[in-house]
């Protein structure tokens, strides 16, 4: 299978996909995300349509339906609507039908900033989260908002997690 | 290219530094032409075995070596070091497409990657490419962007057509027969078997 990780590599999760046998595609898309957006106005920069043109098409640049899995974590919150919306569409194209994608959205309501963090998986029950300071989030995302946002998805789980962390499962 | 089998600077000091080395040059070697003989044919075989490209050095083609190679400037097109090690050092700057047995990378490479044994990205390092190994190592702090491929050892897998030919073959097919079995019954069995492995 060919899984998408968008954490940024680490040796964990790199070792745990591999040693199934799986391909992983790995990038840091918080990184790609400062590197196009980060000058200024972060969630500003995200209404430029040439800076969008050149983000996705670093980032998320894949055939249609090139993976069987998308790991995405806490990535989706720093991303203003217009181009969360484009990037949701994108990842939807990029996976197989029937495959899953895992998301993770803070659950803190009224937070300025949320933690962002690194995460890695050490095993099938143990997540390690490495903080990478905190961000400002675009949006709050309630239950009703991220069924609307993969409401082109086949089904949407939600799980509530330590933390303040709410697990996302979507199937495509 | 006089930079070609330069090794620590220290060993160096003495040795003038003339143009390229031309293929007639890897004749001379044995014979000790230069200003200190004795000692530079014998550091020669001691130390011959890693070359450095140097950090102001720009390399734009193929490179074939024979023995370890570390490029510390920047070189562009191919790198190709079927049984060596390469190391892209802090100031290296790779764009190419890299062969080699094992490979350290401290400072960038654009490009794909195949390597027969292990890949090490250390801290601070950038690798954007496409990987094909059989072991990973990527330290906190480094930058990677691409597939990673694990491609695990081949014997069992080379072996999983063959269970079907009589005695003859018994003795190397037992040992391989199982994961063998497992890889071809579930992609999940195979995970499992190697997992356990480590």
């Amino acid at each position: 299978m060919a899984i998408l990780d968008l954490a940024g590599a680490n040796q964990s999760t790199v070792s745990f996909i591999t040693n199934y046998g799986h391909r992983l595609y790995s990038d840091d898309f918080l990184l790609q995300l400062d590197h196009c957006f980060g000058q200024g106005d972060f969630y500003e920069n995200q209404t430029n349509p040439r800076a969008i043109e050149t983000f996705l098409r670093s980032a998320l640049d894949f055939p249609d339906e090139a993976f069987d899995g998308a790991l995405v974590w806490d990535v989706l919150e720093y991303l203003s609507p217009g181009l969360l919306a484009m990037v949701v569409e994108r990842l939807r194209a990029m996976l197989k039908p029937g495959s899953s994608l895992l998301a993770v959205f803070h659950n803190e309501e009224r937070a300025e900033t949320v933690p962002s963090y690194s995460f890695r998986i050490h095993g099938h029950r143990t997540i390690q989260l490495a903080s990478r300071g905190r961000r400002q989030p675009a949006q709050f995302f309630n239950n009703r908002s991220l069924e609307k946002l993969f409401q082109d998805f086949q089904s949407v789980k939600f799980f509530l997690t330590r933390d303040h962390l709410r697990e996302v499962i979507v199937r495509r | 290219m006089s930079v070609w089998n330069r090794r620590k600077e220290e060993e160096f000091t003495t040795r003038p530094v003339s143009g390229p080395p031309a293929p007639s040059e890897l004749a001379k070697e044995g014979i000790p032409m230069s200003t200190l003989p004795g000692r530079n044919s014998e550091s020669h075989h001691e130390t011959a075995r890693t070359a450095v490209l140097g950090k102001s050095v720009i390399v734009k083609g193929q490179i074939f070596s024979r023995e370890d190679l570390t490029i510390d400037g920047e070189v562009e097109g191919t790198v190709e070091l079927q049984e060596h090690r390469l190391t892209v050092g802090p100031n290296g700057k790779v764009r190419a497409s890299v062969k080699a047995r094992e490979l350290v990378v401290l400072g960038t490479i654009h490009g794909n990657v195949e390597t027969t044994d292990k890949i090490d990205i250390r801290k601070e390092a950038k690798l954007v490419g496409d990987i094909k190994t059989a072991r990973i190592v990527i330290e906190d702090g480094a930058y990677f962007k691409g597939n990673i491929d694990i491609v695990r050892a081949e014997t069992p897998r080379a072996a999983a057509p063959q269970p079907k030919p009589p005695a003859v073959a018994t003795a190397p097919a037992a040992t391989s027969s199982p994961s063998a079995a497992a890889s071809s019954a579930s992609p999940v069995l195979a995970a499992g078997a190697g997992e356990a492995k480590r």
